[in-house]
């Protein structure tokens, strides 16, 4: 079987940069290895094979001539469905959008593209992002490449097993109630949810619009910030998107975690928790004790009214978001519309799975006149109170610790027939969307079938540097994040 | 009692633009009100002093110079329609019980 010929980004860009590996040569790496692996797998929903590698070409033309290419020359990568790339299709797995063809680029691809990174594909997802399994996506599930009988978490379900059986070693995915981290954690890989409005969602297939931000999937944390400063900053695109300074994401050699104030809510660790994943993750709190963080206890007060909270209000944009799709400008149309509403309808009806129905079913449900106090606008209330938690946390730590997922992988197939369980598989992750705080998965030990187990650390509004320098600390002293699968 | 009929199912579906079949009308029905009946406890958190928050940011109107600007052009925003005629999108006729 073909190897990645290398473990780490950093390791990557550096033998790039002496020029002792080329663009093409890392291209037909990953382009074998997705030929070796992907058709078990199932993490690609499209390959760009002949434009990845005129690309490469490309780019070891500029390093022939002594230029430099940016900081992640040469270096292949993939990206989530549903951010929009002129090459191929954008999909969102859905039948909706299956012959769709972006006309523009989305703003991360114009930034990895200036950075110099060679984007090789596009990833499977559940569709329009909805889901934490990827049994949700029209062109099938991902398997877990620890054991391809479990689902690989989701919804960014292909660019986590993408890095897990290094095909890539670094992906972006999208994250709105969890998609980054959930799937990170079942797949032992580290994965970043940057704070709301870090990286510019312009050209990416809007979700729940209060809630989505575009964030990295990679080996490591230091890999991770590699990749989350090439693409962060302000756009005039994404209204929503910060005019921040992106200088600090980067990790030093040897940064001490002395002093770092860890929070870890009672509430992370109650009923529902599998005891593996709890014995993991008190571990690892641990472990960074020992190496001069101080635990201190904090609380989440209303964490148990996140899940409701989260579904209501990101049901609610999901329907107002996905009115777009009506069969007349672009996606699916109907053939035979009984009148002028059915266009629309039997379009819809048609292009969206089940689960997107469901959830624009709930948003159009407690959107609707009648049920909206009872239901949306109580829950952007209760927001408040569950932000307003979060930012009393912070005063007294630096980064909240828990656990990211519930369980490790489940089997496939095993909560398809229960939206409710499946909902549940993200109760630890919503928290940091509605409060629009950054959040990453850090690998952090393994189940005794083997199935990987994720910590989650939460920090405070663009604190994206305290959370990768904590989990960089983490990942010097363990060696949980460089397990590969079979 | 469910929290959702059939009938409000097939009402929200009129209003999202959904076409369902009775199969599927049904199953909702019972599945939203599962999901809805959860949702209830939000219902034991007192809110009457708490302001709704719909943006995790303290963040107002995003303005920027009213300057002219390119946009795609229009063979690249028909590209994608399901029909097009004379640069326009265009739709089936469905009036006078015309099909497509």
């Amino acid at each position: 079987m073909n190897a990645m010929p290398f473990d780490s980004l950093t390791a990557m860009c550096a033998a790039v940069a002496q020029r002792s590996v080329s663009a093409s040569e890392l291209c037909g790496a990953a382009l074998a290895r997705i030929a070796s692996r992907d058709s078990q797998l199932h993490a690609f929903v499209d390959v760009w094979a002949d434009s990845a590698t005129r690309r490469a070409a490309e780019i070891d033309v500029r390093l022939a001539r002594g230029e430099s290419p940016g900081p992640l020359a040469g270096v292949p990568i993939c990206v989530k469905d549903n951010i929009c790339t002129r090459v191929g299709h954008t999909t969102c797995a859905s039948r909706m959008l299956a012959d769709y063809r972006s006309p523009y680029d989305a703003h991360v691809i114009d930034m990895l593209e200036s950075a110099g990174a060679n984007v090789i594909g596009k990833t499977n997802l559940d569709e329009f992002a909805m889901g934490s399994s990827s049994e949700n996506s029209a062109l099938g599930p991902t398997q877990n490449p620890w054991n391809t009988q479990c689902v690989s978490g989701g919804s960014s379900s292909g660019s986590a097993a993408a890095v897990a059986a290094r095909l890539t070693l670094a992906a972006l995915g999208s994250d709105t109630g969890g998609s980054i981290r959930q799937p990170a954690a079942l797949c032992g890989v580290t994965g970043i949810k940057p704070t709301y409005g870090r990286v510019s969602r312009y050209g990416l297939v809007a979700f729940g619009s209060s809630l989505d931000q575009i964030g990295v999937f990679a080996v490591s944390a230091a890999d991770a910030a590699l990749v989350l400063r090439s693409i962060s900053g302000h756009d005039p695109r994404d209204s929503t998107s910060a005019d921040r300074p992106t200088s600090d994401l980067v990790i030093e050699n040897g940064t001490s975690i002395k002093g770092l104030r860890v929070g870890v809510p009672a509430a992370f660790f109650g009923d529902g928790l599998n005891a593996e994943v709890a014995r993991a993750v008190i571990a690892a709190c641990d472990a960074l004790c020992k190496m001069g963080a101080v635990r201190v206890d904090v609380s989440l007060p209303h964490s148990q009214y996140c899940l409701p909270t989260y579904y209501i209000i990101s049901s609610a944009e999901a329907s107002s978001n996905l009115a777009r799709f009506d069969g007349v400008h672009y996606g699916r149309r109907t053939p035979a519309p009984r009148d002028y509403i059915d266009v629309y309808a039997a379009s819809r009806a048609e292009g969206f799975g089940d689960e997107v129905k469901r959830r624009i079913m709930l948003g159009t449900y407690v959107l609707s006149s009648g049920y909206y106090d009872a239901f949306y606008d109580k829950a952007s209330r209760v927001r408040t109170l569950i932000a307003d938690d979060y930012a009393a946390a912070f005063k007294a730590c630096d980064v909240i610790l828990g656990p990211t997922s519930p369980m490790p992988a489940f089997r496939l197939g095993e909560k398809s027939h229960d939206p409710l369980s499946m909902y549940l598989a993200d109760v630890y992750t919503l928290g940091a969307n509605l409060a629009g705080v950054p959040a990453i998965s850090v690998p952090c030990g393994f189940t005794a079938d083997g199935l990987p187990i994720g910590m989650q650390l939460t920090g405070n509004h663009f604190c994206e540097s305290v959370l990768l320098r904590a989990a960089a600390a983490y990942q010097r002293e363990t060696d949980w994040h460089t397990r590969k699968p079979p | 009692m469910r929290m959702v009929t059939e009938a409000e199912v097939r009402h929200i579906a009129h209003l999202a633009r959904l076409r369902l079949e009775d199969a599927q009308a049904a199953q909702l029905s019972t599945q939203l009100s599962t999901i809805l009946d959860y949702f209830q406890q939000l219902q034991s958190v007192d809110t009457s002093a708490v302001p709704a928050t719909t943006h995790p940011l303290p963040r107002t109107n995003a303005l920027r110079d009213d300057l002219p600007s390119h946009s795609l052009p229009q063979d690249a925003v028909l590209r994608n329609a399901p029909m097009q005629e004379a640069g326009c999108f265009t739709l089936p006729k469905v009036l006078d019980g015309g099909g497509a």
